[in-house]
């Protein structure tokens, strides 16, 4: 039985926006150009490589379906009606390939690949005496990045945060895009009345801190959203849908919060570009305004869109970690590098240090931003005609 | 006596990803104390970079002197630490630039400015330096100098700050002003003023000067002395006197023949073919190869040397190279000599087109929180103009008269406050959007920059094609392209330019796209704003030759808006003047030039420099 959040519409619908600008750049054209030009430079190929990664393992980890109940024999479970009846778990695909680091916990903390836990634990000896050593591990040296507190897996957790690494950056930003072009672009080229309206909205929300807006929309809307960990039946539309996903509602208030400097600054270059020459002798030919605005505004703020979303996304992802910190985020069952940093903040404080959950998570979500920023300049590099060599 | 600066062999070198740019490529010139040397050429020739290597500015890390000496007052400054050279710039070698309005830095005021530079290099006091300030101040003739050197820049016009900079860079009394396209960026009236004054320091102040200009006329009337870079090289160095009397490099008598003037109406101007090569792309021989009229087989590939041809002239050239004329390479190479087709005949009484009557165009003041409009600054104050078929008016007037917003309310670009525009018997101005769309492809607009006239991500092809699409939607797309291939090949680019992107294209060759645009949608009138003031010489001839080939060819008639004199005596059929949003002269060309009666046409004309002898 399938379990569909909200925010997997969101992967699904950016999996969809990739699919069609790989069919485009099949066809000759603008994008095929394009693509030609990012393929000669070799560190955004690298760049893209590791995104397709993230990408592959953030849909992996959308894709759930809850399995039926089966008794100790194997038999499936059924209600009076007989139906069938569902386990409370949905196990996504990605549960399912990486079922051995799910599934291999050990008692506490283990370092990266140790043998031995990493806290002494009393134990009896074989001979009855007790002694206070460091116990042997049940899978010693599979774990890669260690275990923590609860003994699973650390890099399993590192993974399982990639999705809602992605699904912040790319869910906000999918949000953010459509209303900072039409507004920015509006208010920049129209003027007068119309503009004095936009800035009104936007100086009004960006002058309201962030923080607050937010921290009050999750608690409306997404106090009793579904967070990770048990299907709950209130939580389910149609048997398999969660439409009331807080990952879902984190995109969206994060979506309002933000758009308003994106949509400054193409305010700013509208205003810039509606005085020049190409758009005057487009009205010198009676083009319509919005021909004029699609044909030689909108590309022609393109660039400033990438740059700026490049650089929001780490901050987005780095929100999310905040949030979840402050326990408006996602739960702790959803997997978010968040919450792993938030973690390891009182295990820094202990002594021994416990340092690796902080650095997978770090290393995790680094290895997403910069590469992210690489291949942004890249393509904003390869969609300016002007820095093309032929 | 020793000059006050020497150039040795100069080679200033550029790395970029298409390789080494030889911008400044084994340059030498001696400047004599209390003289002006000029270096003219056109863009992108090295007269800048020059400069820069001067006074060891060159942009680093690209950027680097990769051989010769520059030595002031006999002491090579190359090598010296960075300290020193800091000591050097500003004391001894001083720079004011192109462009005034950036130059000044907006959130000081002007003495404080000046007081910086003095400060900084004579360690004189508060109170010291103050008076130096107002007395160079006054010395560069701006009145009141004791209520300016409170003032802020914005407070000042586009002359007086220049005055300002000057006053900066004489503050100190360098041995060297390095002045680089000083008057460019200013009216032709200005411009007269600041030569004259920097004539007159240079001669108080017994200051050398290093003019930097690519306008062939500011060299004739102040340098003692020039020298004319292409490529990176001098290609010909002489006294003012002998060089503008006996111009002995192809190079040069090309570029005097290509500015326009009034004994060349009703010719076509003779042009330079081909482009300003990139500095990667310099050929091994004489850089002019390939663009010479009078090249000969070795040219392209012997270089020839700097010699002194005639006393006192030096010309790198092969034509006066006696051992290199008898040898077989001199044979000249067979090359296209671009046809001098007769123009139009003067206009006799022609039916008129376009009828402008009482033109008003006005910009509210708006001041307060409700934006209420409190005043109007009369941009266009009641124009009356009309335009002839198959012929030119020139409007005429100073940065700021409200030319080039009469041109786009004339054409309905900007709607106008009052008045009316009459083409063809139906007034225009009162029209809806819709309405006007029908006279949309009768009257068109060429614009001046090259470079945001196209939208840099649209290919040649789509830009072209926006005006048809839009202004004959009946057409179908092979009509179009065909259209678009016909009209390319007519402005002397080819059909398959059309793949290409503006970037890829010199700026004639795009302000030849701009034309094509406008072109192909068969307009009976065509505005041009400044069409030709951002081009080099060489380039405006071309592009002024194309659009008077195309008003012979389809009896166009233009308006020619321009700020310069000399394009005006050689295209106008008829002059308008305007000073302040009024008309205050409108006369045919050949009254105009010959009875003035304006005053301030008078001054007008009397301010434009002028080369007297005939070249060549």
């Amino acid at each position: 039985m399938p379990v569909i959040l909200a925010t997997d519409l969101i992967i699904f619908f950016v999996v969809g926006i990739v699919v069609y600008f790989i069919f485009a750049g099949r066809k000759e054209g603008y994008t095929r150009n394009a693509w030609l030009q990012i393929r000669k430079n070799r560190l955004a190929m690298v760049c893209m490589s590791i995104l397709v990664l993230y990408g592959s393992v953030a849909v992996l980890d959308s894709i759930r379906f809850r399995d039926p109940l089966r008794t100790d024999t194997g038999t499936v479970v059924r209600a009076a009606d007989g139906k069938k009846i569902y386990s409370p778990q949905a196990l996504s695909l990605l549960d399912r390939l990486l079922w051995n680091m799910r599934a291999n916990t050990e008692k506490t903390f283990s370092a990266p690949l140790a043998s031995r836990l990493y806290v002494k634990e009393s134990m009896e000896l074989p001979d009855g005496t007790m002694v206070r050593d460091y116990q042997p591990l049940e899978y010693p040296g599979k774990h890669l990045l260690g275990t923590d507190k609860v003994g699973s897996d650390v890099l399993f957790s590192a993974i399982k945060g990639v999705r809602t690494g992605v699904v912040i950056g790319t869910g906000t930003t999918v949000i953010i895009i459509p209303f900072a072009i039409f507004f920015g672009v509006m208010a920049g080229f129209f003027g007068g009345r119309i503009d004095d309206i936009i800035q009104y909205i936007y100086t009004t929300l960006a002058s309201i801190p962030a923080v607050l807006l937010i921290v009050a929309f999750m608690l409306i809307f997404g106090a009793e959203g579904y967070q990770g960990g048990l299907v709950r039946d209130r939580d389910l539309y149609q048997g398999f849908f969660v439409p009331n996903d807080r990952l879902f509602w984190l995109c969206i208030i994060m979506g309002i919060t933000s758009w308003t400097d994106l949509c400054r600054i193409i305010r700013g270059e509208t205003l810039k570009l509606r005085e020049l020459e190409y758009v005057q002798a487009a009205k010198a030919f009676g083009v319509a305004k919005m021909k004029i605005i699609y044909r030689h505004i909108v590309p022609n703020v393109m660039h400033l869109v990438l740059i700026t979303m490049v650089l929001q996304f780490s901050g987005l992802v780095l929100a999310e970690a905040i949030l979840s910190y402050i326990g408006i985020g996602v739960g702790p069952e959803m997997g978010s590098w968040g919450n792993m940093i938030n973690t390891a903040r009182l295990e820094l404080s202990r002594e021994p240090v416990v340092w690796w959950s902080l650095i997978g998570a770090f290393v995790f979500m680094f290895g997403l931003v910069l590469p992210a920023n690489i291949f942004g300049d890249a393509v904003r590099d390869a969609l300016e005609p002007r820095l093309r060599v032929r | 006596m020793e000059p006050v600066i020497e150039v040795k062999d100069l080679k200033t070198y550029f790395r970029s990803p298409q390789g080494v740019g030889k911008a400044v490529d084994g340059v030498s010139f001696k400047i004599q104390r209390g003289s002006t040397f000029a270096l003219v050429g056109e863009s992108g020739c090295g007269k800048s970079v020059t400069a820069l290597s001067l006074i060891q500015l060159v942009p680093e890390p690209q950027g680097f002197i990769a051989g010769g000496q520059v030595l002031l007052k006999g002491r090579n400054i190359v090598d010296l630490p960075e300290r020193e050279k800091r000591k050097i710039r500003g004391t001894e070698i001083s720079m004011i630039f192109q462009e005034p309005m950036t130059s000044l830095n907006p959130v000081f005021t002007i003495g404080n400015q000046i007081v910086e530079a003095v400060k900084l290099h004579q360690g004189k006091t508060r109170q010291e330096a103050r008076a130096i300030a107002i007395d160079m101040l006054e010395q560069v003739g701006l009145p009141r100098p004791e209520e300016l050197y409170y003032e802020y820049p914005h407070r000042l016009s586009g002359g007086m700050r220049q005055r300002v900079m000057i006053a900066i860079a004489l503050s100190c009394r360098p041995d060297l002003l390095i002045a680089d396209e000083p008057t460019t960026a200013l009216d032709v009236t200005i411009q007269d003023q600041i030569l004259k004054l920097m004539k007159e320091l240079r001669d108080t102040m017994g200051t050398s000067i290093l003019l930097i200009t690519h306008n062939l006329a500011v060299v004739y009337q102040n340098a003692e002395e020039v020298a004319v870079m292409y490529g990176g090289k001098i290609m010909e160095q002489a006294s003012t006197k002998k060089l503008f009397r006996n111009p002995m490099h192809p190079y040069t008598i090309q570029l005097l023949r290509s500015i326009p003037g009034i004994e060349k109406r009703g010719m076509t101007l003779e042009t330079i073919s081909g482009i300003v090569p990139p500095a990667t792309e310099y050929p091994a021989g004489c850089p002019f190869a390939g663009r010479c009229p009078r090249e000969m087989e070795g040219c392209a590939g012997i270089r020839p040397p700097l010699a002194e041809r005639e006393p006192g002239h030096l010309v790198a050239c092969h034509l006066y190279d006696a051992d290199f004329m008898s040898k077989p390479h001199s044979k000249p190479l067979k090359r296209e000599a671009e046809e001098a087709e007769p123009l139009a005949t003067p206009p006799g009484e022609r039916p008129v087109v376009l009828e402008v009557k009482g033109l008003k165009c006005y910009y509210p003041i708006r001041k307060g929180l409700l934006k209420k409009a409190v005043g109007h600054v009369k941009a266009v104050d009641g124009i009356d103009i009309t335009i002839r078929k198959g012929s030119t008016l020139a409007l005429v007037g100073e940065s700021g008269c409200g030319k080039t917003t009469a041109g786009k309310g004339i054409i309905q670009l900007l709607r106008p406050t009052a008045g009316s525009v009459v083409f063809h018997g139906t007034d225009i101005t009162g029209l809806t959007d819709r309405e006007l769309k029908k006279y949309r492809s009768e009257m068109q607009i060429v614009f001046q920059d090259p470079f945001s006239s196209l939208n840099p991500r649209m290919m040649v092809g789509q830009i072209i094609e926006e005006g048809l699409k839009s202004l004959k939607p009946r057409m179908t797309r092979a009509e179009r392209i065909r259209k678009i291939e016909e009209t390319l090949e007519r402005v002397g680019l080819t059909p398959e330019m059309r793949h290409r992107y503006p970037h890829e294209f010199s700026g004639g060759q795009r302000q030849r796209i701009g034309i094509a645009r406008v072109l192909a949608v068969d307009p009976e009138f065509i505005v041009c704003d400044e069409p030709t003031s951002a081009l080099d010489v060489s380039v405006q001839a071309q592009i002024l030759n194309l659009l008077k080939y195309i008003q012979r060819d389809f009896g166009i008639s233009l308006l020619f808006i321009t700020h310069d004199i000399s394009v005006v005596e050689y295209i106008a059929d008829e002059v308008a003047v305007m000073l302040d949003g009024k008309i205050l002269e409108h006369e045919t060309a050949e009254a105009i030039f010959a009875h003035p009666k304006d005053p301030y046409t008078k001054t007008l004309l009397k301010a434009v420099p002028r080369i007297e002898q005939a070249a060549s």
